[in-house]
């Protein structure tokens, strides 16, 4: 059996080191080794997606492979991946290639460009190596495939864990004016809630011990038996590091400022994917480890889910920093993505997956759009920009479809993950979902005010040399739209793919879809 | 014919890496008196790497044979856990030597002064800091150091260890006070050293003194005896118990009595600071974990509480007070503080003789060995980087480091990162050891303390990361010397393990577990 997810991890890190060996000034060399080796990934993604058995009797997880690691510990290096682990590392797959194109540049814009709105700490003047910042993404990568694909909760923390040292760098060396800021508040937030997690696994740990060898294995663990109390404060180890990860309110304030003083590329990172290993373990872990204490906690899962929804949007509304605005929107978008996790009905966890999905789409498209733009005016602030669509009319049209599909707009793939959580929500949390679903009405506001007091209106007098997107730069944008657009018309492939994996772990939470639904279904088949 | 008085009988094969490190500093005495100036240095350098790695040998060889018998009557005990801690200490020792013999760092040649009682800031003082004088005494007195550090953990009978804490301490306390340059710093330290070192073994002498009028012997195994039997007033067993903890709780710098380390850690000359922080921690540690294992063993219900309190105030006091400091020794030394505290939640969850316990002496083991590995690396690495006045240690001249010597900084940056545990190193998998054997013991709250402290000491290490790779360097900041092999290999040695265990630790963490097993 060919080891496909080991292969996938491996590849970026040969990668990397084949970059930071190659020698100093062939910048253009690294670049596209960089991304040679991240196409490979894409491509050998592709083939295991189009592998994988999405039939009904087909295991749980696929592409399994388990070594023993650390036998003391009852460690074992046990990869595998189900419907909702495998869209993720497709995710993957596709936005690092995506973001090594848009920062193509980036590295270099850095060295002659002042910040417009320099502050003490001005950003370094000094030549930033460009070898280092796309080999620290690639061993990212590696991370982020390893966190998706972990089925022993030991190697998934050590993914979760090692995933921050790579991105601390990216932020703090190649990040915005407040950069170092930034970084450490970045790791220590999410090394706080991993370490939280780390006593939780150990306590995991020492429970598997009591009835048997100890073990890691989520799937020994997952049909482990414990008692109430255990659960709750197991399960409050594990939700806060994942509700600090995805992040959830109150629990989000580091990522405004991630968000906006990462380079661009980081951002589209930050906000695509290691964001979704805090709602991916929702999923993964919360629910289906401590079933009854999901359930308890649910309803005040939802409360905060609904009130980020809300909060998110209005904190959106007011914000001058571009890209601090597209990072609260980002928070709205968690409280979607967790409402649907613990609504437990198998629409709003479908509904929640592909929102992950989509939302790495879009806001890596308006991050990226957005990012395009900064680079040419040298300003985050949205008062600086005004008319730029007479300029720019390419940049203008990308960035209004970008916007549409980060508020939902029918026919855009982000539409369909939205009505489904929020039916799906409906059926047992109806409360929660009307509220939420004025977040829709905000989420409309904010994107359209943005577009409209940047692209529209005179032509502000710095701007009328900008260029348009360049050929590369559209390259960059359009696998995303595209997707966007084919997933808002077809979404059915990936659905496939998600939901024998949604409907596992509601089955494991012990949760049923909500009646009505099941006496419809018993009454049409019975006519 | 009377036989009245009959030689004690000793086995010196188990004794042999005791005796060959104890040999080898005698030897290096008589070096001093015999062998021309030009050759000592280097005589001394190879004697003592010598000794060391044949003692080492003999370690291996009595491990790989099982050794795990009681030996001079049975005052010291060579078992699995001796043999692992001696194992540790020689491969330490011998770098810690390998950075007191580099002379390339400091422009007069070498890290000590010939003269370290002249009157600090003196003309003969003064002139000392430039003389090319070489001081090689250091050798023999760091050897000494290591003998006691090898029999310390050994001793099965207390007033034994008192003399093996002796002797592992003077020397130590001299060597404090020699470092070349700030030497007022310097002999503040030792001063500071010796009269709070010679408290603490005047605390240590009275716990033993009581311990004998409770059980009516200093050996481990009659007190253990001792406890079992009922009847007994038990407040001279607890006093003494308490009394006993005050001096060894005092060389691994736990809280409450940690007060030394950060002036003697940044006081004494960086290479004998490595050898304190390496090496006696793992040797005190080692003398602790028997005394409380062996002799108090089966009543550790008294003695919990107290070294729970101890462990949860090194952990919070060592991680808070390292966040405040600006200079690296200092913050390091109260690292080690927080880290001390650490290795003592697996003592905190000793329970019985159950899995518990054992998880939670091999858990210990394993830290001593990773910590030991990393620390030594780390202070190499501080020793590295000089201005005109010798070591730059102020946390502002490192900033922009890893712009000056992105491979130095870097380095440096790994090291940090696995004291803060961060997965794929080594001190992640020590740290995951020893919460997981006191969470088996029961001991939940202090690994929650434990959790949160960690994340204080990422603060820090991250801090230094910052400083190094995200700033910008100043004008007439610190150059990053270009070290010899002594200090190369060292440092390299020190990262190696540090990943190695970090990603492939099961051959290790199998010897510590199949050494984790004290005689009795």
């Amino acid at each position: 059996m060919t080891p496909w997810l080991t292969i996938l991890g491996v590849v970026p890190l040969v990668g990397a080191l084949v970059v930071s060996l190659l020698p100093k000034g062939k910048d253009l060399l690294v670049k596209q080794v960089a991304l040679g080796t991240t196409l490979v990934v894409l491509l050998l993604t592709v083939i295991m997606c189009l592998d994988y058995d999405t039939s009904a009797g087909a295991p749980r997880f696929q592409f399994e492979e388990s070594h023993s690691w650390i036998s003391s510990f009852g460690v074992s290096y046990s990869v595998g991946v189900d419907g909702i682990a495998l869209v993720l590392i497709a995710l993957i797959a596709l936005l690092v290639p995506v973001v090594l194109l848009a920062s193509w540049d980036d590295v270099e814009s850095l060295d002659t460009a002042p910040d417009a709105d320099a502050g003490p700490d001005a950003p370094a003047t000094g030549r930033k190596s460009i070898k280092a910042f796309f080999a620290l993404l690639l061993v990212l990568e590696t991370m982020m495939i390893g966190v998706f694909a972990a089925t022993d909760i030991f190697l998934f923390y050590v993914f979760f864990e090692a995933m921050l040292i790579p991105m601390y760098f990216i932020i703090g060396a190649y990040g915005g004016p407040r950069r170092s800021y930034a970084a450490v508040k970045f790791l220590l937030y999410s090394l706080f809630g991993g370490l939280l997690m780390l006593a939780a696994v150990i306590g995991l740990y020492v429970q598997s011990a009591k009835v048997g060898p100890g073990t890691f294995s989520f799937q020994a663990l997952s049909e482990l038996e414990m008692s109430h109390s255990t659960q709750a404060w197991l399960f409050l180890g594990f939700f806060i590091a994942f509700a600090i990860k995805a992040p959830l309110f109150p629990f989000h304030t580091w990522l405004p400022d991630a968000g906006a003083e990462a380079p661009t590329g980081g951002a589209i990172l930050i906000v695509g994917i290691l964001d979704k290993v805090g709602t991916f373990g929702f999923l993964r872990y919360c629910l289906p480890l401590f079933p009854w204490a999901a359930r308890e906690f649910a309803p005040y899962v939802i409360t905060l889910s609904v009130i980020g929804v809300i909060y998110g949007a209005l904190l959106a509304m007011g914000q001058k920093d571009m890209k601090r605005l597209v990072s609260y929107t980002s928070v709205a978008h968690f409280g979607f993505i967790g409402m649907g996790c613990f609504a437990f009905t198998t629409q709003a966890g479908t509904g929640a997956v592909l929102y992950m999905v989509n939302h790495g789409l879009s806001t890596g498209a308006l991050f990226m759009v957005l990012g395009f733009l900064i680079q040419r005016g040298k300003s985050r602030h949205l008062s600086d920009y005004s008319g730029i669509a007479k300029v720019a009319p390419t940049l203008a049209a990308l960035f209004f479809i970008s916007g549409l599909s980060a508020l939902a707009l029918p026919g855009l793939s982000t539409f369909v993950s939205e009505f489904l959580v929020l039916v799906g929500t409906f059926t047992r949390y109806p409360v929660a979902a009307v509220v939420a679903t004025s977040g829709i009405v905000l989420a409309a506001l904010y994107i359209l005010l943005a577009y409209q007091r940047t692209m529209q209106g005179a032509l502000s007098s710095a701007h009328t040399a900008m260029k348009d997107l360049s050929i590369r730069e559209v390259a960059a944008l359009a696998p995303l739209l595209a997707l966007m657009l084919v997933l808002g018309f077809y979404p059915k492939p990936v659905l496939d793919i998600i939901n024998p994996a949604v409907a596992a772990t509601m089955q494991d939470v012990g949760a049923t879809d909500p009646a009505p639904t099941e006496v419809d279904a018993r009454t049409l088949e019975s006519k | 014919m009377p036989t009245d008085i009959q030689a004690p009988y000793i086995a010196y094969l188990p004794l042999m890496p005791i005796l060959l490190v104890f040999g080898a500093a005698l030897i290096g005495v008589l070096v001093e008196a015999f062998v021309p100036a030009p050759l000592r240095r280097l005589t001394q350098v190879v004697v003592a790497v010598v000794g060391l790695a044949v003692a080492f040998g003999f370690v291996v060889y009595l491990a790989t044979e099982g050794t795990s018998e009681l030996v001079a009557e049975s005052s010291i005990a060579i078992d699995g856990v001796t043999l692992f801690l001696q194992g540790t200490l020689c491969l330490l020792g011998i770098g810690s030597i390998l950075l007191l013999a580099e002379r390339r760092l400091d422009q007069s040649g070498g890290e000590v002064v010939s003269q370290a009682a002249n009157l600090p800031g003196s003309r003969a003082d003064l002139q000392l800091a430039e003389s090319k004088q070489v001081q090689t005494e250091v050798y023999p007195l760091a050897m000494f150091a290591l003998g006691g550090m090898l029999l310390f953990p050994a001793c099965n009978n207390l007033l034994l260890m008192f003399v093996a804490l002796e002797v592992l301490s003077l020397p130590l306390y001299l060597m404090a006070g020699l470092a070349r340059r700030r030497r007022l710093l310097s002999q503040e330290a030792a001063l500071k050293y010796f009269l709070l070192g010679a408290f603490a073994s005047a605390f240590f002498l009275y716990g033993v003194a009581l311990l004998y009028g409770y059980a009516g012997s200093v050996d481990l195994g009659d007190i253990r005896n001792a406890t079992a039997t009922t009847g007994e007033s038990d407040s001279f067993l607890y006093l003494g118990i308490a009394l006993l903890a005050v001096g060894l709780l005092f060389k691994i710098g736990a809280v409450p009595f940690q007060a030394w380390t950060p002036d003697v850690y940044q006081g004494s000359p960086t290479p004998v600071t490595a050898l304190m922080a390496a090496c006696t921690k793992v040797a005190a540690f080692g003398a602790l974990l028997r005394v409380f294992y062996v002799g108090f063993g089966t009543t550790q219900w008294d003695w919990r509480p107290m070294i729970w309190a101890v462990a949860i105030l090194s952990m919070v006091v060592g991680a808070v007070l390292a966040v405040t400091q600006t200079d690296v020794k200092r913050m390091l030394a109260y690292s080690s503080v927080a880290h001390t505290g650490f290795i003592l939640v697996a003592l905190g969850g000793l329970s019985g003789t159950g899995a518990a316990s054992k998880d939670g002496l091999s858990g210990s083991l394993f830290y001593l060995l990773a910590y030991g590995f990393t620390t030594l690396a780390t202070f190499a690495v501080v020793g590295l980087v000089r201005d005109s006045s010798g070591e730059a240690t102020h946390l502002a001249q490192w900033a922009g480091l890893g712009k000056r010597s992105p491979l130095v900084a870097g380095i440096f940056a790994f090291l940090l990162l696995a004291l803060a545990g961060i997965p794929l190193t080594s001190g992640f998998v020590a740290k995951f050891a020893v919460f997981k054997a006191a969470f088996e013991g029961d001991a939940v709250a202090l690994v929650v303390v434990g959790v949160v402290a960690s994340a204080i000491t990422a603060f820090f290490y991250a801090r230094v990361i910052v400083l190094m790779f995200f700033q910008e360097p100043s004008v007439d900041g610190p150059t990053v010397a270009v070290p010899s092999a002594y200090t190369a290999v060292t440092i390299g040695v020190g990262v190696l393990v540090t990943a190695v265990l970090g990603v492939m630790p099961q051959p290790v963490l199998d010897l510590a577990t199949e050494a984790a097993q004290f005689i009795r």
